[in-house]
């Protein structure tokens, strides 16, 4: 128990001690990284620990984003009621997507959250009067201000992400080392055996798949309120897979896990698509006068081949298979 | 916010000055002010491309033409004595990469400027960040979000009209050609409802009306339940399907109607890179498309024309050079083109030496109002509005015949005017 504290300790100092050693560039990249992470840790409370794989977590993600951003545009609130509303938009979509979908299990729970997080994308699409659809809209960055801080603001910015990504990293590692968080873990080894012992699972589940929506609200609300932009693309299904490869990649059930494997897939498709695809583009065209546009846009495929090494080699994630490995305590 | 009066006093202005430029319209805004450079270092502008995502296609071609560009402008000596250097990265036709990649263009490449794209949801998400980082952002997305206000200073169109100008300049010649009653099938998304709203308006103007409007959900893949919802009275339909089921929807239409269908309109977005010969197309023989630049050349050709055709590596039906197969996004790939030299002429003009003239630069374009056809407005004239930060231009309308597109009317650029909705002038930097 100790240890995890201190190793969480640790983490949260060294993104506070890195704030302002970081160039302009990483530094921006890294509190977008953290919000981005808020929701990779509310999807791994589901996925990695209780063993559900949602297809829909999008949803959760847009209830924060436009329970927020519509709030500013359209009752004209300030952004701390609004980032409420956001999170309370979450909390009612968990609510109620939880005790319909958790009727099924496996791939029935996959399609059915899926399905749920098509219908959010289409009514938001229908509802393009409040929501401009597809397009969606921007948020000034005059009234984008709390406490009268410009969360505009770099600093400001940073900060503001490592405070809610430091509050759903405790909350996460609280509950999964608390008694219900080992239900959970109970939950996705043999979920009968948990029911035999007097447990009600779907009360576990349906706690974890609220607080799972809640953060990924969180998340979203954030996103709207620090970089100033709300849009459908944000719930549409490619939003609902992103959470779960970064917990993939870092680690299912580990609570750091889904930390770094956000800063992992973003650097890696970064790097991929700005840095490595276009130089070999350009190295073929030069060496064998030959163009090769369609290299430069292949970044994705070097993705991918890096995401089956990671099932080939590192099936738990890179902190899961460091746990089986060599830290058996990591949390 | 202007009034109509000031608006028309303004925009006569520009057009009594394009006529006296256009005899010598090699004379473009501040060519005579090209300076020697005090540094010899690139001038960097970062290029947002749609490499991947349902833009991919609009996103080779815009590559394309922006890499002719570039290398016609740095051919002629580069701006104000400095080289262009492009330096493009892949907004995978999202918003939220749109974003990061203006950061990656402001904080990593150290950029002068940022350029590109045309998804209104990348350009709509990316240009908050543009405005923070205060990297002048010159957009070529024919959106009205720019006009519309909902933008900042730092983002600008100078170099292509937006879809409010086109639609609505499409009604007059629809109405008293085509029809008057018309019936509109779109997609049930902002660009759809852009399209319902700014036509209805227009043609309600010009005495027709519009009798039904049909929303086609996203992601529908079979029109034929909606297509009995269109009025036997219908004179004109108005088509602006975008995606895969373009195809599909033709071909439907076609089953549906067999040889007693209406007057059909329809924005050529529906079928950018897409050969009008493709089989299932047949049906559209004797249709009308807008068309922001005509794809197939016509019989009174402009040098300029021929000049950028042959510059970008394309040929007079708008396709390849290297593969006739290869189809180009015509109608809108030359806002890079013109895009470029904008910047190039209002660089020259704010004598733009590093990022501190930034504000130099965004205010020497704003300052600008007539754009001459020329080798870098090969499209055609234009009048920018400055208060608004939008180009306004001509518009084409081209029949299918034979396979091909002929063009057959070129609007006003009168046609194409509406109200100031913003002033971005007034925003402070």
């Amino acid at each position: 128990m100790i240890r995890s504290v201190l190793l969480h300790g640790f983490v949260i100092a060294a993104l506070i001690a890195l704030e302002p050693l970081l160039s302009e560039y990483h530094h921006g990249n890294l509190a977008r990284i953290m919000v981005l992470a808020v929701y990779a840790t509310g999807y791994n409370i589901l996925f990695g620990y209780t063993g559900l794989l949602s297809l829909g977590h999008a949803m959760f993600f847009a209830a924060g984003m436009y329970g927020c951003a519509l709030m500013i545009r359209l009752a004209e609130w300030s952004v701390g009621p609004a980032f409420i509303v956001g999170v309370i938009c979450a909390l009612i979509a968990g609510i109620i997507v939880g005790f319909l979908a958790l009727r099924t299990i496996g791939v029935g729970f996959m399609i059915v959250t899926l399905m749920f997080a098509e219908a959010s994308y289409l009514t938001i699409l229908y509802y393009n009067e409040y929501t401009r659809g597809d397009e969606g809209f921007t948020i000034a960055q005059s009234v984008r201000t709390i406490a009268g801080l410009d969360l505009s603001d770099t600093t400001t910015r940073y900060f503001s992400a490592l405070t809610l990504f430091s509050i759903c990293l405790i909350a996460s590692a609280a509950v999964v080392q608390s008694k219900a968080g080992r239900v959970l873990v109970a939950i996705r080894e043999n979920e009968d055996r948990v029911r035999m012992l007097g447990f009600d699972p779907f009360r576990y589940k349906l706690f974890a798949l609220i607080l799972s929506a809640v953060m990924a609200g969180s998340a979203g609300a954030a996103y709207a309120v620090l970089f100033g932009y709300a849009g459908a693309s944000f719930a549409a299904v490619q939003y609902s897979i992103f959470p779960l490869l970064w917990v993939l990649l870092g680690g299912p059930g580990t609570t750091l896990g889904p930390l770094l494997g956000t800063v992992l897939m973003f650097y890696l498709v970064d790097y991929a698509s700005g840095t490595i695809m276009p130089g070999l583009a350009a190295m073929v065209e030069t060496q064998f006068g030959i163009e090769a546009p369609g290299l430069a846009s292949a970044y994705l495929l070097l993705v991918g081949v890096a995401l089956v090494l990671l099932v080939l080699f590192a099936p738990k994630g890179l902190l899961g298979t460091l746990r089986a490995r060599m830290i058996p305590w990591l949390p | 916010m202007a009034t109509d009066d000031t608006n028309r006093r303004n925009l006569l202005k520009g057009a009594a000055a394009i006529g006296a430029v256009a005899a010598g319209s090699q004379l473009l805004p501040g060519a005579a002010r090209y300076a020697q450079a005090q540094s010899s270092a690139p001038i960097k502008i970062g290029f947002q491309v749609h490499r991947t995502g349902i833009g991919a296609a609009y996103g080779r071609w815009y590559d394309r033409t922006t890499k002719a560009a570039a290398k016609l402008i740095n051919d002629e000596g580069g701006i104000n004595g400095r080289p262009i250097e492009i330096v493009a990265e892949d907004d995978g036709t999202d918003p939220k990469r749109g974003a990061e990649v203006i950061e990656k263009f402001a904080t990593k490449h150290e950029c002068d400027v940022a350029f590109g794209t045309l998804f209104s949801h990348v350009v709509i998400g990316s240009a908050p960040r543009a405005g923070e980082l205060k990297l002048p952002y010159f957009v070529v997305s024919e959106g009205h979000h720019v006009a519309s206000g909902m933008l900042n200073r730092y983002t600008l169109q100078p170099g292509i009209t937006d879809v409010k100008s086109q639609v609505q300049s499409m009604a007059p010649w629809v109405a008293d050609n085509l029809g008057k009653k018309v019936t509109m099938i779109y997609p049930d998304f902002a660009f759809g409802h852009d399209h319902r709203d700014y036509f209805s308006e227009a043609i309600e103007r010009r005495g027709g009306n519009v009798i039904a409007k049909i929303a086609i959900p996203p992601r529908e893949t079979s029109f034929f339940k909606y297509l009995p919802k269109i009025p036997k009275e219908t004179e004109v339909l108005y088509h602006v399907m975008v995606g895969p089921g373009v195809l599909t929807f033709v071909k439907e239409m076609g089953e549906y109607f067999g040889d007693k269908r209406p007057e059909i309109f329809g924005f050529i977005d529906s079928l950018e890179a897409v050969d009008i010969t493709s089989p299932g197309l047949e049906f559209l023989e004797g249709s009308h498309f807008w068309e922001g630049y005509p794809r197939y050349a016509g019989k009174d050709q402009s040098a300029h024309d021929k000049f950028y055709r042959e510059a970008v590596g394309v040929d007079d039906t708008g396709a390849s050079l290297s593969d006739p197969k290869d189809v180009s996004t015509f109608a809108h790939m030359f806002g890079c083109w013109e895009t470029l030299h904008i910047l190039k002429a209002g660089m020259e003009a704010a004598d733009y030496k590093g990022p501190k003239d930034r504000q130099a630069l965004i205010e020497a374009v704003e300052n600008m109002d007539v754009f001459p056809e020329s080798r870098a407005h090969p499209q055609g004239s234009k009048l920018f509005n400055g208060r608004t930060h939008q180009a306004f231009g001509h518009q084409h309308i081209s029949r299918v015949e034979g396979g091909k597109l002929v063009p057959v009317h070129k609007t006003s650029i009168f046609d194409t005017f509406y109200e100031d909705e913003t002033d971005y002038t007034k925003m402070s930097f």
